[in-house]
């Protein structure tokens, strides 16, 4: 079996993330990592096939600095990588990208296809659905334990009302919670044998893909700072600071 | 005549808040204002949506549209969208919401915009990135239908009292659809209000130490009478606390009237989800935690030994 797992590069989750004069997040010569939200499900399917043969791919879109993000994946125990990256790329709205790791998808042969719930610097949390829409495959979303069955996966997810344990074909795309699978620390020998792993850079015309294919529609108009909100008071902790709180609380007329 | 279209996401048990958020703001937008509703639970919530302004409500009770990787809801949704060419068709950014979205943009080949936060125009969306820091407003191009994901709690909802013409919808299922089975499900009962709905929301992040720190926060809550208790993205995946009651730009939207959080240090992420709260109090042991900046009032301390003391004070004022 053979598990593609999408991973992305993002920038350093502590840094200050800035917009460039174009608006777009400035991504050149900030520091970043493999997005550690995607370390959960990349943990969970390198298990499964330690368990029962196949291998893991790695499938990235980004710009040059994204490698590393894929090189991690690789020293955790992916067999391969791939990593998309075209200026032409630079500004693609989630239709864009959906469509490039579609068709990377497409050209490994994935029995499963695992992705996180959401980045951690985007959120938009739709990307993988529209992927495995445009291959026409099932998803299922908010997957907090997977496992593969014979040519089926199971899998529990969070819902609306709670959970849901479910039962679905194969191929499948799932988006995966932190709760699928500590996520294991690359060893020093991870790290070295990665260096020899072969990391795929096929270019949008390998992939089928045209320039019509990687146009964004979406441009930003305007960028501002979110009105900052008037600052309160701060104390340190004292005999009175129950009564003060309390006070709020009445004030508020919830107590 | 093209308009403005909302999801609704409807249950048995009626229909979700945020369909009547959606609606204000499509008749806000001006136009035919369209309802969609599909699964079972549609037709009845017919009602609701019509006195919140739909003009007609696109509905159907059948079953299938109900499972689980919403692909025959999508489906079903885009045959609607092909038909009757709205300019814009509004979700809510819920489990559903984001399933159907992310399909219909593959179906339809239109743009989607995520986590917005108002809608200037139909073919412009503001949304708060890199955290909230930061408002963008972006154009929307592409084909039509431009879809877009609304946060919780962007708009308040308000009954106009009209009456909405339910058109029955039938179900479209994808070519070569398997059925993705629903084995069990469980429904989560939670004791007190829900995070949304509650007027008090306590939340504790990593400064609480561990699950047992949370004991504080029941208890608190408990002479309160009637708070919900949240956590910090940190805690939820620490496994301390479930999902469900995750805060901040991943889990829920909350505005209470107290929004109380101890032991979290405010990041962005986490700001996103409660900084339009009315009044908010933060106690921590960091001077520099981001959310002393965002609190009216923040403590700086041990809340080991805060929060009991609020606690008995509480219960001396209250006699609970």
């Amino acid at each position: 079996m053979n598990i593609a797992v999408l991973v992305k590069w993002v920038p350093e989750p502590q840094g200050t993330p800035t917009l460039g004069p174009d608006h777009l997040l400035v991504r050149e010569g900030a520091d970043g990592s493999l997005d550690p939200g995607d370390e959960y499900g990349l943990e969970r399917a390198l298990q499964l096939v330690e368990r029962d043969a196949g291998e893991v791919i790695a499938i990235s879109m980004g710009p040059e600095v994204a490698a590393a993000a894929v090189q991690r994946a690789l020293a955790m125990g992916a067999a391969r990588g791939m990593l998309v990256t075209d200026d032409a790329l630079r500004g693609a709205d989630t239709l864009v990208t959906a469509r490039v790791l579609a068709a990377a998808i497409r050209s490994v042969d994935a029995d499963l296809v695992v992705a996180a719930v959401e980045s951690t610097d985007g959120y938009t949390g739709t990307l993988p659905i529209t992927v495995a829409e445009l291959l026409g495959l099932p998803s299922v979303t908010f997957v907090t334990s997977l496992d593969v069955v014979g040519s089926e996966l199971r899998a529990e997810r969070q819902t609306a009302a709670g959970a849901e344990a479910v039962e679905s074909p194969l191929p499948a795309l799932v988006t995966v919670t932190t709760g699928v699978a500590e996520p294991r620390y690359p060893s020093l020998k991870g790290v070295m044998a990665a260096k020899s792993k072969p990391l795929d850079r096929p270019s949008l015309a390998d992939l089928g893909l045209t320039g019509d294919d990687v146009s964004p529609s979406q441009t930003v108009a305007s960028v501002e700072a979110a009105p900052e909100k008037a600052g309160g008071r701060v104390t340190e902790a004292g005999p009175e600071t129950a009564a003060e709180i309390a006070d709020l609380l009445a004030e508020a007329r919830v107590i | 005549m093209a308009g403005v279209w909302i999801w609704a996401d409807v249950a048995l048990d009626g229909v979700a808040s945020s369909a009547l958020e959606l609606l204000a703001k499509a008749r806000a937008l001006g136009g035919d204002v369209c309802a969609v509703a599909l699964g079972p639970g549609a037709t009845g919530a017919a009602v609701t949506l019509g006195e919140h302004g739909a003009a007609r409500v696109y509905a159907c009770d059948d079953e299938r549209l109900a499972e689980p990787t919403s692909r025959v809801a999508a489906h079903t949704l885009a045959a609607l969208v092909v038909e009757h060419s709205p300019d814009l068709v509004l979700l809510p950014s819920s489990y559903r919401g984001r399933d159907v979205a992310g399909r219909l943009q593959a179906i339809t080949g239109s743009t989607l915009m995520a986590n917005a936060v108002d809608l200037p125009s139909t073919d412009r969306a503001r949304a708060e990135t890199l955290g909230g820091t930061t408002v963008v407003e972006v154009d929307l191009g592409g084909p039509a239908p431009r879809l877009v994901l609304m946060r919780p709690r962007s708009f308040e909802p308000s009954a106009v009292g009209g009456s909405a013409e339910v058109v029955e919808v039938d179900v479209v299922e994808p070519d070569g659809f398997v059925s993705t089975r629903v084995l069990e499900r469980t429904d989560t009962v939670s004791a007190g209000p829900s995070l949304e709905e509650a007027r008090v929301v306590l939340a504790g992040g990593r400064g609480l130490g561990g699950p047992d720190g949370f004991r504080m926060l029941e208890e608190l809550a408990e002479a309160i009478g009637g708070a919900a208790i949240g956590a910090s993205r940190a805690a939820v995946d620490a496994g301390w606390m479930p999902y469900a009651s995750q805060i901040g730009q991943t889990g829920a939207t909350v505005k209470p009237e107290v929004y109380l959080a101890a032991g979290i240090s405010g990041a962005l992420q986490h700001a996103v989800g409660m900084k339009g709260s009315r009044r908010i109090v933060a106690i921590t042991k960091d001077p520099e935690a981001p959310i002393l900046e965002l609190a009216d009032l923040g403590v700086v301390g041990d809340l080991f030994q805060v929060l009991p003391a609020l606690t008995e004070e509480i219960r001396r004022r209250t006699g609970r």
